[in-house]
């Protein structure tokens, strides 16, 4: 498919302008006295290779901060520029291509296509990319090594732990090599142990290859694991807090 | 992408076979049931033409009169010998032609007796009736032109009058004269409207006239064509001619019949070409309700996979990506009841022309347009759930549980 060939590399020469910026964003659920106004004027900016975990309260908005982010929706009112393009005027197959170009997602309940492989799991974004077999095999193989489950690519999701499915849902969020791992709330299933142990794999992929992560979290302990915290309340953001000690 | 969706379609009916069979049922009875029936009805046409061919090939049989079948009425003047010679004359599409006069009649050999119809002819009457002799010779000149009595007789005749004897040589009492039986006919058995062909006895023109019907009348012409396509051609000829020889002014009816054996085969197979269509619309709804039932599952199959949906649009899937993935899925499962419904109903149709003693007739035709018509109810029946499953939102489908 020949949208697929915008190359996802132009990382290091952008510094200038912030990887993801919000401005004065909204979000309005429904309508009249029924509605629900989720984000009133959130204003933010993430930069490249940065890792933020978005903190708060249940309805503080930051579950929709995360879809916006992720351009599952839109923003009501407001601008979001993801590298500098305004996400909110992209239909809906122009933000499907930016989510399968540049971003990579991992949910909660890992989401993964039960009764399907790992290796399979992990292919199925490069399959949408229209990757020749043999590459997609070797880009899972390599992104399963890296979340270290080498020799559980014919593994289904039944067949493993949880630690192991958020794994596999790792490798194939970072399969395509995305500039953005949007993990929203990657350790609420797991218990502290295989939480620490995904948190680590989080944030050697930080370091390591450089992907910027933005993790939705209610743990602050896993928070600590993020560079910057950023802390929302009533739809609005709080305040930000910068965690030293991990440059 | 096709290939891959392909095979991922193909995984999600294996999945679930059993389902994915229920699902497929409907269009496997209904494309059987559509090609069984109109394999059938072309059999029993087919059966229809063998039959009325096996009375003569290009033929046309002239009678006074202008009623179809026995009994012409009697106002019409009978054919003369002078007709026959004309006709040959001067209509050079006609291949042969053999006058005849047909009564019904009781024959006498030794102590058995028997009824049957004896037509007097000329050697011609074996050509143009597709007759084969199983023993024995046809008419000798002299025994045509001398009006001996000879006769060669059918199967049935020979059965009921002679038992297992060898009949040649032996000879019948027809009407108070004794006739040597000269030669046998080959069985072809029950003519197309039910009447035993082989309960016949055929002798020399002329020693019928002379000894049975006391005249120079001929009642009847069966007559040969060159070829097929000429059949229209000489049919018109030889009403002109006849016409013009019976003297009937421009504005009289004809006062004979020209029948083809085209004709015959028309009128008895208009009936089996009417069962014929309508069962193959009875069948044909059932396809119907067989998409119905593949619409039914792909909803219910796109409702238990929302999440998956979910997942896959949430990776970046595209929407006509996601339309295609469900849209293949349909089609290959209505394709693939196809299948199944062609090879079910080549086997029924095997079975059942068998069973009915129709010719099995493989109809090429019918079964591509079945196979393209069960993909089409795919196409047609997946497109709605598929739309469904593209267009549902992603966040709303990653939480549905």
């Amino acid at each position: 498919m020949s949208e697929n060939h915008e190359p996802a590399i132009m990382r290091s020469n952008q510094t200038s302008i912030p990887l993801i910026e919000f401005s004065q964003v909204t979000k309005y659920y429904g309508s009249g006295t029924a509605g629900f106004q989720a984000l009133r004027g959130v204003d933010l900016s993430i930069n490249e290779g940065d890792f933020v975990a978005i903190m708060g309260p249940s309805g503080s908005g930051k579950s929709t901060a995360m879809n916006i982010l992720g351009c599952l929706d839109t923003p009501t009112s407001g601008s979001y520029l993801f590298q500098g393009v305004p996400v909110e005027q992209l239909d809906r197959n122009q933000r499907a291509l930016l989510r399968r170009t540049y971003l990579g997602f991992v949910f909660q309940g890992f989401n993964l296509l039960a009764r399907t492989t790992a290796q399979e799991n992990v292919e199925l974004p490069l399959l949408y990319r229209g990757e020749k077999r043999s590459a997609r095999h070797q880009a899972a193989q390599a992104a399963l090594k890296s979340v270290g489950l080498d020799g559980f690519a014919h593994h289904t999701p039944a067949e493993l732990s949880g630690g192991q499915q958020q794994r596999v849902a790792i490798a194939r969020a970072i399969v395509t090599r995305p500039q953005v791992l949007l993990a929203d709330e990657p350790t609420g299933n797991l218990d502290s142990l295989t939480s620490h142990e995904i948190m680590q794999l989080l944030t050697s992929l930080n370091h390591e290859l450089g992907i910027t992560v933005v993790m939705v979290t209610h743990e602050p302990d896993m928070a600590e694991y993020a560079r910057r915290v950023i802390h929302f309340r009533d739809g609005q953001v709080e305040r930000l807090q910068h965690n030293g000690g991990h440059d | 992408m096709l290939w891959s969706t392909l095979l991922l379609a193909l995984r999600e009916i294996r999945r679930n076979v059993l389902r994915s069979f229920l699902t497929m049922l409907g269009i496997v009875i209904g494309v059987a049931a559509v090609i069984t029936m109109v394999t059938l009805g072309k059999g029993a046409t087919q059966a229809i033409a063998d039959q009325v061919s096996s009375l003569g090939s290009n033929l046309l049989i002239v009678r006074p009169g202008q009623r179809l079948g026995p009994g012409a009425t009697s106002a019409a003047p009978p054919f003369k010998m002078a007709d026959v010679i004309a006709i040959q004359e001067q209509v050079p599409l006609v291949r042969s032609i053999a006058p005849t006069v047909t009564r019904g009649m009781t024959i006498v050999a030794g102590a058995r007796n028997w009824s049957t119809t004896v037509t007097g002819s000329t050697n011609a009457w074996f050509g143009t009736g597709n007759w084969q002799l199983a023993a024995g010779r046809e008419f000798s000149e002299a025994e045509e032109r001398g009006g001996q009595a000879v006769c060669v007789i059918g199967e049935t005749v020979r059965r009921e009058l002679f038992g297992g004897q060898d009949p040649l040589g032996l000879s019948i009492r027809v009407k108070g004269f004794s006739c040597e039986v000269i030669g046998l006919l080959v069985s072809k058995g029950q003519s197309a409207f039910g009447s035993d062909q082989d309960d016949t006895v055929v002798m020399p023109l002329k020693t019928a006239q002379r000894r049975i019907t006391g005249s120079q009348d001929i009642s009847a012409l069966r007559i040969s064509v060159q070829d097929e396509a000429a059949i229209d051609q000489a049919k018109r000829q030889i009403t002109l001619l006849l016409r013009e020889r019976r003297n009937i002014t421009d504005n009289e009816d004809d006062n004979f019949s020209v029948l083809d054996t085209r004709q015959i085969t028309e009128t008895l197979s208009s009936t089996t070409k009417v069962m014929t269509t309508l069962l193959g619309a009875v069948a044909a709804v059932s396809l119907l309700v067989g998409g119905i039932g593949i619409m039914n599952i792909m909803l219910v199959s796109v409702t238990e996979r929302t999440r998956e949906i979910g997942i896959r649009l949430a990776i970046g899937a595209l929407e006509r990506e996601v339309l295609l993935q469900f849209l293949i899925e349909a089609v290959v499962l209505s394709s693939l009841g196809g299948i199944i419904g062609i090879m079910l109903a080549t086997a029924a149709s095997i079975g059942l022309a068998a069973v009915m003693q129709l010719p099995y007739l493989f109809d090429p035709a019918i079964n591509l347009l079945s196979f393209l018509f069960s993909a089409a109810i795919g196409v047609l029946f997946g497109y709605f759930p598929a739309r469904r499953a593209a267009q549902l939102d992603p966040i709303d489908a990653l939480r549905h549980e």
